[in-house]
């Protein structure tokens, strides 16, 4: 909490000090009303004095008047100081999640992160609100009734010096004891919400195994736990404001019985006596704010050091003084490979397995990569290398011949584009959507882009046409036309490299090739004007969208398998050649043999049952079908 | 691509799954949240008071100890008041009668104590004794629903009248009733107290109290204005962050943070000069009462004192003043109080009428009295004539006739949405056929209890459902007797005992919430195993294997066929295997069976099936 104020109080120094010390005029204020009060009755009432009492209710209006307006600059200030903070903070975070890099973003966590820049600003929002306007109010009140007190009479005052350390130790212990049971108890509260959760999704599966009975059973015993630790809590927070009246009145008592020696032998008047009382009442009254304060600054410190977590997280990758990258001119093409990969090897954590192992490899401008391998071999990891999404741990990644650790970040991702393998779009209209890459592309450019990846069609059936709105996530868009929107999104603003992320696997076969085939006549066709070259590289789990790649990189749990052509894979790689036989028809297999003529290797048998082994290697691939 | 919930068909399905009215209202529940008319408030307090009936000596209890808690509290004030009339001056401080006084003041104040926490303890155990019990209502009366009712509604929905709305109940009801109670007796108790001891006084401080209630509306209703401004725009700056935040990953790949940082900032910028003036505005409430509550304090001050040396208007002593000033101070509190806990018993009331507009949701007919059990399954599973719809005038499946001797293998083909799921769905009896005969071993399936005809078939669907606890539980969950050796033996023949074995904690490794670390592989494994441990004499396999790769597939598909062997099967299937190794094809479309027969059959027939066999397979 300390260090976000130093960080973002500064410019509200002014008001952080204009406030309190209003609020503590009314804190006065507050503070002299029972003495007037007390000079009320002694001087009034003592001397029979009607206009006295008068003019004390007079000062008692003024002062109320005049509190109220302090009050009034202070409440602006806390306005102004919390919101302004707050809107730093936020602005601040915000920004700075945008340097962060995949490493740190997997690290907190998407949904983390949008409970520190929305709730925990807040939180720290209140607290500085609170601060500013109660932060002086409620100690100084405790504190300075007691002063008051002890101003009038010590002895007396002895008994304020005993009643408010103990109603401070009650609250002390009783909320050092019930705050770990808060959490225990939200964690019982979301285990009943998980066995709700999956009493529901799993409703097929309970019916059909007919345990309706067990799952009855395992709720009532997390509701019955939940409601035994809650009615445990309850019997400790209850005690709080039992003990805070029995305290504040016990010390009432003694307060009468002393003030009665006292103003027997002359020491103290009756308004005194009075004026004690209100003090107590007014001392302890403030000690419940002050700890409610205490709950809220807790909570608050707990927010900011989640909110410094962020602040103070270095991005992992950065690309201070990095010079723009010249690139390579058409002519001399053939000298500088679009991408190389040396000994590259990344984890996600020191300890974890390398998720892309040892891989090296080189690809021509122009170029098409394919990479293959099955869920969970590193095929995205090892494209996010590419734009420098994830830095390489080991190896060296390059770009146009150029280490991408030496690009500006900007420059590098303009000239990659990335379809990622979850299609999503942002709300607002198919142009906002698709000017992603380049604010400035005009609708033509827009049209080729849509052209390309096979989604014209449905663009212009929209009657807004490109400015069709855009839902959230893309939700009225089906699966298909999603992706071919973040394909075009990535062709706009003409990249130099394409990687498409297991891109097309919601689109049918011809759809697919008629993409690919758009891409590869855009490559040669952007070459023939003097232009680069547009090279490619295409993850996926499909056989058939690889397969003409100039060159495939098989991935077998991050390390390279098989590298070359479809036929070289498929003559000397027996993965390569499992994923073919899993796919592909038997026809198309036995076509193969016949061109490449290697060993007819039978599919290992382990994977195969007897049943389905004549006819095995067969499927029906596309998914969306049948 | 789950079928049960495809948006198309669920918003309509609403409206008439087998013609249960009640859904209806639960359809729309979050929008309007219970209906009135259908829930007075004198209903659902009879209902309420139904469920506090088991727990009533708390209730009894908390009620009688708040009762004697405030009226203690409130005698407080007239003992000091009393107190500090004796000790007036030098000379004038009568201790004969200042001790008794004192010690009565401690009783007081220990018995309000005492009572005002017995009151706590009860309202407590009360309210979340209730909770519970409420909630394991919910939950049992959601397990006893019909299938159509949980596909028909959002699950977040449902969880949140399990999970939150009973809550509010607790809370908002149960602790805002003592509130209100204690809040009342309050205002009751400081009025008696006040008359008993001067009318007049009493006249003023009720006249100038009402100010500061008004003072408190002016500034609630100028501050609601600007905290709806506010909520907007929070609302879109969080609408912002959900987005962008939530895709900050294609943001950095398509260094698309500058633009995103703009509209962020212009949004951020809104936010601060509406939320500067709410917050202000929402600041006016407490200095505002706290201003009319000083001015009053010093009305009553001077009036008091006035009466004390003139007897006008009052005769009072110094104490009578001192005993005026605290009720002055204490009499507007409880008004603030009800205004706040009335908002939170009308929310409460909204949470109970979706509580019991969940409760009073039709259920699934019971089984019929004379239903028998399913003891010994052979297999033989008959359709005759099958129409069932989700919607009355959208028919999904029409005269669907299907002969299955013990052992067949059936595979259902055609396009998204031609009925295949759904055709699974009634011979669970997870919906009931509109018309026709589901026959299973020569009796209709609705002459067997539902638990006996569902422990004949063994299902594995698309959508891996795995609880939290351990594989072995998973596993076992279809049989609960089960021993670890034939959990074993089980998880091996399903080819999944590798892959577990290598767990950290083995059979023993608890899965997580959503199946944890597994892989998508893995889970429909374990899925499998489950169903293997069950031995069921018919199997119903729906696109079990279609979200995993292909590789990972054939192991799958293994162990399906080890499945499969010597039972009746009815497979949802894309692999060629699969569907050529059936002894049956049956091809789908629109409802309908349209071709049936063996693969090399419907291909030799050259109609539909040969048409999108070719279309699936060629590039």
């Amino acid at each position: 909490m300390i260090e976000l104020l130093r960080r973002f109080g500064g410019k509200f120094r002014r008001y952080m000090v204009i406030g309190p010390a209003c609020k503590l005029i009314e804190v006065i204020f507050d503070l002299l009303t029972p003495l007037v009060i007390a000079q009320m009755i002694d001087k009034g009432i003592g001397a029979h004095d009607v206009s006295a009492v008068v003019r004390y209710g007079m000062v008692l209006a003024a002062m109320a008047v005049i509190g109220i307006s302090f009050t009034l600059v202070c409440q602006k200030m806390a306005a102004l100081t919390s919101q302004g903070m707050g809107t730093d903070i936020r602005g601040a975070l915000y920004q700075h999640i945008n340097k962060l890099s995949y490493a740190e973003l997997d690290r907190f966590g998407t949904p983390s992160l949008i409970t520190r820049i929305t709730n925990d600003v807040n939180q720290v929002q209140l607290a500085v609100a609170l601060g500013v306007r109660m932060l002086i109010r409620w100690p100084f009140l405790a504190v300075g009734s007691m002063c008051a007190a002890l101003a009038i009479d010590l002895k007396l005052g002895i008994i304020f010096l005993i009643c408010t350390p103990a109603i401070g130790l009650v609250f002390w212990v009783v909320m050092a004891r019930c705050i770990p049971y808060y959490k225990q108890l939200q964690a019982k509260l979301d285990r009943i919400a998980l066995i709700c959760r999956e009493g529901l999704s799993g409703a097929r599966v309970v019916r059909a195994f007919v345990r309706e009975d067990h799952e009855r059973e395992r709720f009532a015993q997390a509701a019955d736990d939940q409601a035994n630790t809650a009615i445990a809590v309850g019997k400790l927070s209850s005690i709080l404001n039992p003990v805070t009246f029995l305290v504040m009145n016990l010390g009432v008592c003694a307060i009468l019985w002393v003030g009665g020696i006292q103003v027997s032998v002359g020491e103290l008047t009756q308004g005194q006596v009075m004026a004690f009382v209100n003090y107590m009442t007014q001392t302890l009254t403030s000690i419940v704010y002050v700890a409610n304060l205490v709950v809220v600054f807790t909570k608050a410190s707990a927010s900011a050091s989640r909110i410094n977590e962020v602040l103070n997280c270095v991005p992992g990758i950065a690309d201070e003084g990095n010079q723009p990258v010249a690139l390579p001119k058409p002519g001399n093409v053939a000298s500088v490979p679009a991408l190389s990969l040396s000994h590259a090897s990344f984890s996600f954590g020191a300890g974890a397995a390398n998720a892309v192992n040892d891989v090296t490899l080189e690809l021509p401008l122009g170029k098409t990569l394919g990479i293959i391998g099955g869920t969970g071999s590193g095929k995205s990891t090892l494209v996010s290398l590419i734009p420098r999404l994830y830095d390489a741990s080991t190896g060296s990644v390059s770009v146009m011949g150029v280490d991408v650790r030496t690009w500006p970040l900007d420059q590098l991702r303009r000239v990659v584009a990335t379809v990622p393998q979850r299609a999503s779009l942002v709300s607002g209209s198919i142009r906002s959507n698709l000017t992603w890459r380049d604010e400035a592309a005009t609708d033509e450019e827009l049209w080729v882009a849509l052209d390309m990846a096979q989604a014209s069609e449905f663009v212009r059936n929209k009657p807004q046409g490109l400015d069709a709105p855009v839902e959230a996530g893309g939700k009225n868009f089906s699966g298909g036309q999603r992706q071919r929107l973040t394909i075009a999104r990535a062709l706009v603003g003409s990249p130099q490299i394409l990687i498409m992320d297991d891109s097309a696997s919601a689109l049918d076969f011809k759809t697919d090739a008629a993409l690919r085939h758009a891409i590869r006549e855009r490559s040669m066709r952007g070459a023939a004007k003097g232009g680069l070259p547009l090279t490619t590289v295409i993850v996926s789990q499909r056989v058939s969208t690889v397969r003409d790649a100039d060159v495939i990189c098989v991935l077998d749990h991050g390390s390279v398998a098989g590298l070359g052509t479809h036929d070289e894979l498929y003559a000397t790689c027996r993965l390569y050649r499992e994923i073919c036989q899993s796919q592909l028809r038997r026809e198309e297999l036995e076509g193969q043999r016949g061109s490449t003529a290697p060993a007819p290797t039978p599919a290992p048998a382990s994977t195969l049952s007897p049943a389905s082994a004549p006819t095995a290697p067969a499927s029906i691939c596309a998914k969306e079908g049948c | 691509m789950n079928p049960y919930t495809s948006s198309g068909s669920v918003a309509t399905m609403t409206a008439n799954v087998s013609g249960n009215d009640n859904l209806n209202d639960l359809g729309d529940g979050p929008r309007q949240p219970g209906d009135p008319e259908r829930y007075p408030v004198g209903a659902v307090t009879r209902r309420l008071m139904g469920y506090v009936r088991p727990h009533r000596i708390s209730f009894v209890a908390s009620f009688v100890s708040a009762a004697i808690s405030v009226i203690l509290q409130l005698y407080t004030p007239i003992l000091i008041g009393e107190g500090i009339d004796l000790i007036v001056a030098v000379g004038q401080v009568d201790f004969d009668a200042l001790l008794p006084l004192v010690t009565k003041l401690a009783i007081v104040v220990v018995g309000a104590a005492a009572f005002q926490w017995l009151q706590g303890y009860c309202v407590n155990r009360l309210s979340y004794e209730t909770v519970r019990d409420m909630r394991v209502g919910a939950s049992d009366k959601l397990s006893r629903m019909p299938l159509s009712f949980i596909d028909s509604h959002a699950h977040g929905d449902l969880m949140s009248r399990v999970v939150n709305d009973v809550d509010q109940v607790g809370d908002g009801l149960l602790q805002g009733f003592t509130q209100l109670f204690t809040g009342v007796i309050t205002i009751v108790g400081t009025l008696a107290f006040m008359l008993s001891i001067n009318l007049t006084m009493t006249l003023v401080v009720v006249l100038v109290t009402p100010l500061s209630i008004f003072a408190a509306g002016a500034i609630a209703k100028l501050s609601n204005k600007s905290f709806t401004a506010q909520q907007r725009i929070q609302g879109q700056l969080g609408g912002h962050i959900e987005e962008y935040v939530g895709e900050q990953k294609l943001v950095d790949a398509f260094a698309y943070g500058s633009n995103a940082q703009q509209r962020f900032d212009a949004l951020n910028a809104e936010l601060y000069a509406a939320g500067e003036r709410a917050q202000f505005m929402g600041s006016l409430s407490n200095p505002g009462t706290r201003f009319i509550n000083n001015i009053i304090y010093a009305v009553v001050a001077v009036i008091g004192c006035v009466g004390v040396i003139t007897g006008v208007p009052a005769a009072l002593t110094v104490g009578g003043v001192q005993i005026f000033l605290s009720y002055a101070n204490q009499y507007t509190k409880p008004f603030n109080e009800v205004t706040n806990v009335i908002t939170q018993i009308q929310t409460a009331y909204a949470s109970a009428r979706r509580m019991f507009a969940l409760l009073d949701a039709r259920e699934q007919e019971p089984d019929a009295a004379d239903a028998v059990e399913l003891a010994t399954p052979q297999g033989e599973v008959t359709l005759e004539h099958v129409d069932f719809s989700y919607v009355p005038d959208r028919k999904l499946l029409q005269d669907i006739c299907i002969e299955a001797k013990p052992g067949m293998r059936f595979a259902l083909v055609g396009p998204t949405g031609c009925g295949k799921t759904t055709l699974i769905n009634l011979l669970l009896r997870f919906y009931d056929i509109d018309a026709g005969r589901i026959m299973v071993d020569g009796r209709s399936s609705r002459d067997y209890t539902r638990a006996s005809l569902r422990r004949a078939f063994g299902m594995v669907l698309q959508d891996t459902w795995l609880f939290e606890g351990t594989v072995a539980d998973n596993i076992a969950y279809g049989c609960p007797g089960a021993t670890r050796e034939q959990v074993i033996e089980a998880a091996k023949r399903a080819h999944a005992h590798k892959f577990i074995v290598q767990l950290p904690g083995g059979y023993d490794t608890v899965i997580g919430e959503d199946g944890g670390t597994f892989s998508q592989g893995q889970k429909q494994l374990l899925c499998i195993a489950r169903v293997m441990l069950t031995d069921p004499a018919i199997l119903l396999l729906d696109e079990a294997t279609s979200s995993i790769d292909t590789r990972t597939e054939l192991q799958v598909q293994a162990a399906f066929d080890e499945l499969m062997a010597g039972r009746t099967s009815f497979v949802v299937a894309h692999r060629l295997s699969t569907i050529r190794n059936a002894d049956c094809i049956l091809v789908m479309r629109d409802g309908q069976i349209i071709e049936r027969g063996t693969h090399d059959e419907l291909l030799a027939a050259g109609g539909f099936y040969a048409e999108l066999y070719r279309s699936q397979f060629a590039q």
